[in-house]
């Protein structure tokens, strides 16, 4: 099959984003790292470890639930050193988001669809711009559609997107974002492309009618292609609060969710969210955002990420 | 669900019901649930023990005074104290120098900033009658400055062009150039999205404040902002003499303890909360909301505040003040209070606004917040005479079968209207007698077709 993660590991590549995610951590003064001197393992230590996790946004519950097993393991291993618990809390951190980890593979169907949705701001229009970039990296053939009809230039932005990397962006100047996709479907279905990437306006879970307009959009690209959509993303900014698993959940609940991509990682905000989103609902994490440039995509590596994380 | 902290409170500190004093030993429980609320209203860490800290002070020896319970009395201490944290009153804009008076917008990517710009320059223009020119120095995002242009015009205000080609600053000079002679006694300059650590985008935009010696400069953030609000914010502050700041996308359903940590690092006045993506989405601030709010207490008065808004004044003071006593609420008031759900934009748009258990509960039940279900409802009201309005006691089977036939529902559905009318007028009661809490849980039931 067509392995899509072994592919994009580009070494010099993966290397360089990992240095941007943990140079950006360090010059916080990482709280994090700051932690594991060359301590004893005592209380004082894990009050400072659950002090970390909790400024990295992991959440009361998740902190409490890796705090839990790095205690079982420090006595059941003998933990001694501060170092030793660290690699043991980033080993445990990788494990919680291991199942996270999924290859993204649109190559079983032709054209393979997928929507984005979030909230505003997110990095949504922006993230499928990167995205179109990798696939075509990937040699797949890409068709965008303007599903975002009501922000202003919303169209225009991802039109500039898709100049970028020569990609076609289907777009109205009317206002229904379903019909807009739909059409864009079509339009791949003719040309033989690869795939579809739909933009969709953002949207706060609280306004009830726009997300009965997201359900509404699914439907219609269901009835474009019955087996569509193929792959429904949701973009988290990494500097969301708690407020995240909401989203996850609201988004999950209206469109079924196949994945998530975490943007925003190049800055200060650690993403630990996602160590709460491992615990309580589980949707994958495709990609992560790690820059307003266009290669910075990068499929999710639950280790590298942890590593990153706690360095 | 998070539980309201006041019912928190009361469970962490029912061992100690009776003692006279807050003390040391009878708030240890109580403080941590507190700092449990904050960190999961996302208030950062280093701000939550510094307040933690001050709210002890300030508890210890605080006598616990009449039917108050020791928990009460510390709800009290922590809200007085947050309160105070998040600044006096709603504080405006500081544009008195001499025109054109310069507003400069900061913030990470996708805070809300050019959409803030087009929602003050459109109140400037509307509210403070001035004539503001807004202008982008956004040269990165693609179709920033289109998206400004759009703005503006959505605002009806005027919109200096700019090309991506140009340095920021230069973009900035010109712009305050042609205010100046073309009579604009405000400029609004929009800046591109930027992060705390990006050493070159920081010196840009602290060049851009020295170019243009801004009266304001306002540090945009998003209410769903996590721990990192702090680090943000120290940054911004350190690289800007920043004047103020604007909490943006506070319609969701974050609790907003980024505020907090916000406002506790810059020290400076949140001026303004972003409510909605359109232009007239924009609030002053309320501290003692926000307050509220991050303690998970709901946002009550901003509710009352939104009745206010475009609705009657006069009509929503006579309801509030009937829903206050809890009685002589009938259906022709029901009525009224649909019709005004009606003007502030439907249930979604006031449901935006309840306290988050509440606004859960409704989202749970789909149809209960359909208006076309309100509309039906108001429908029945309207086949009801005068005096069944005032007496819904009066309505038995016959007139019920008048009235289901004159809305073309079936009888059934009056007999929905009818008992949820009941429930209404029973929560009122309890709304009375000070149960925030059993309130919301009687609200469930309340909404059309919702759950029974
Ligand atoms: N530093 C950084 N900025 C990003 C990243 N992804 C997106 N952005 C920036 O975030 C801002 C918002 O991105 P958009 O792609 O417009 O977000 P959106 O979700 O489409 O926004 P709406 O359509 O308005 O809801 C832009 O300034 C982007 O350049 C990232 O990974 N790192
Ligand atoms: N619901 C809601 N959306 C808002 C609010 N303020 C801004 N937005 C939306 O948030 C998204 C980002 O807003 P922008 O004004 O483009 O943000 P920005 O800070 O200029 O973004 P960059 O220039 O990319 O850094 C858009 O979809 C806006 O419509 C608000 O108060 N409520
Ligand atoms: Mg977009
Ligand atoms: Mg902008």
């Amino acid at each position: 099959m067509f392995s899509f993660r072994k592919k994009s590991v580009d070494p010099a590549q993966e290397a360089s984003w990992f240095a941007r995610l943990r140079q950006g951590l360090r010059k916080t003064g990482s709280q994090l790292a700051a932690v594991f001197g060359d301590v004893r393992v005592d209380e004082a230590l894990f009050e400072e470890l659950e002090t970390a996790l909790i400024a990295s946004d992991a959440g009361l519950d998740a902190t409490r639930h890796l705090l839990e097993r790095l205690r079982a393991r420090v006595v059941r291993d003998r933990l001694e050193t501060a170092q030793e618990v660290k690699a043991a809390l980033a080993d445990e951190l990788a494990r919680l988001l291991a199942p996270l980890e999924r290859e993204f593979d649109p190559t079983v169907r032709k054209p393979f669809v997928v929507m984005v949705a979030g909230v505003n701001g997110a990095g949504k229009t922006t993230s499928i711009g990167k995205l179109a970039q990798w696939l075509q990296g990937h040699g797949l053939s890409v068709l965008l559609a303007a599903g975002d009809t009501f922000r202003a230039a919303a169209r225009e932005q991802l039109a500039a997107w898709g100049a970028r990397s020569r990609i076609d962006v289907v777009a109205q100047s009317g206002g229904d974002p379903a019909a807009v996709i739909y059409d864009a479907i079509a339009a791949a279905r003719a040309r033989g492309t690869d795939v579809v990437i739909a933009d969709t306006a953002g949207r706060l879970p609280t306004q009830l009618h726009l997300m009965e307009e997201l359900k509404k959009i699914r439907r219609v690209i269901a009835k474009a292609d019955p087996t569509a959509p193929h792959a429904v993303l949701l973009v988290l900014d990494a500097n969301t609060g708690q407020n995240a698993l909401a989203q996850v959940k609201a988004f999950d609940e209206a469109l079924g969710l196949t994945g998530l991509v975490l943007t925003k990682l190049d800055g200060t905000a650690k993403g630990g969210v996602i160590a709460a989103i491992a615990q309580t609902r589980p949707v994958p994490l495709a990609f992560i955002g790690v820059g307003e440039g266009i290669d910075d995509l990068q499929p999710f590596a639950a280790r590298e990420f942890a590593a990153a994380l706690l360095d | 669900m998070l539980d309201n902290l006041t019912q928190r409170l009361a469970r962490a500190m029912k061992t100690i019901r009776g003692e006279a004093r807050l003390t040391e030993a009878n708030i240890a429980d109580a403080l941590r649930e507190v700092r449990m609320a904050l960190l999961e209203a996302d208030v950062a860490l280093p701000v939550v023990r510094e307040f933690i800290a001050q709210v002890k002070e300030k508890a210890l020896g605080e006598e616990v005074v009449g039917s108050l319970t020791p928990g009460q009395a510390l709800v009290g201490v922590v809200q007085r104290e947050l309160t105070a944290l998040m600044g006096g009153a709603a504080a405006g804009l500081e544009l008195a120098v001499a025109p054109p008076a310069v507003i400069l917008m900061a913030g990470l990517q996708g805070s809300g900033k050019t959409t803030t710009t087009g929602k003050l320059a459109k109140h400037l223009k509307g509210e403070l009658r001035k004539k503001p020119l807004v202008v982008s120095c956004d040269v990165y995002r693609p179709a920033a400055i289109e998206q400004l242009k759009t703005v503006a015009a959505q605002a009806g205000v005027d919109f200096f062009p700019s090309t991506a080609g140009e340095k920021p600053v230069d973009i900035a000079r010109r712009a305050l150039e042609h205010a100046r002679t073309h009579y604009h006694d405000v400029l609004l300059v929009d800046t591109a999205g930027r992060l705390g650590i990006d050493e070159p985008m920081m010196k840009e935009i602290a060049e851009l404040e020295a170019a243009l010696a801004p009266a304001e400069t306002l540090f945009v953030v998003d209410a769903m902002q996590g721990q990192d609000a702090v680090n943000v914010a120290k940054a911004f502050g350190a690289a800007l003499p920043l004047t103020g700041v604007i909490l943006t996308k506070l319609d969701g359903d974050a609790r907003g303890g980024a505020a907090l940590s916000v406002r506790h690092v810059t020290g400076k006045p949140i001026k303004f909360a972003g409510v909605g993506e359109k232009l007239d989405g924009l609030e002053a601030f309320h501290p003692e909301r926000m307050a509220a709010r991050i303690l998970g207490m709901g946002d009550i008065l901003s509710l009352v505040e939104e009745a206010r808004k475009g609705v009657d004044e006069a009509e929503a003071k006579r309801l509030a003040e009937k829903v206050r006593k809890g009685k002589g609420f009938d259906l022709e008031d029901f009525k009224g209070q649909i019709q005004q759900m009606k003007k502030m934009g439907g249930f979604a748009s006031l449901v935006d606004k309840l306290p988050a258990q509440f606004a859960q509960a409704a989202a749970q039940s789909p149809q209960a917040l359909d208006d076309r279900a309100l509309a039906r409802v108001e429908g029945i009201i309207n086949s009801m005479t005068r005096a069944e309005r005032a007496r819904p006691e009066l309505i038995k089977a016959s007139r019920k079968r008048r009235i289901a036939t004159g809305a073309g529902v079936p009888v059934q559905e009056v007999n929905r209207l009818l008992n949820q009318f009941a429930e209404m007028q029973k929560m009122m009661k309890q709304m009375q007698k000070g149960g925030l809490q059993k309130m919301m849980r009687a609200m469930k039931h309340l909404l059309p077709g919702g759950p029974r």
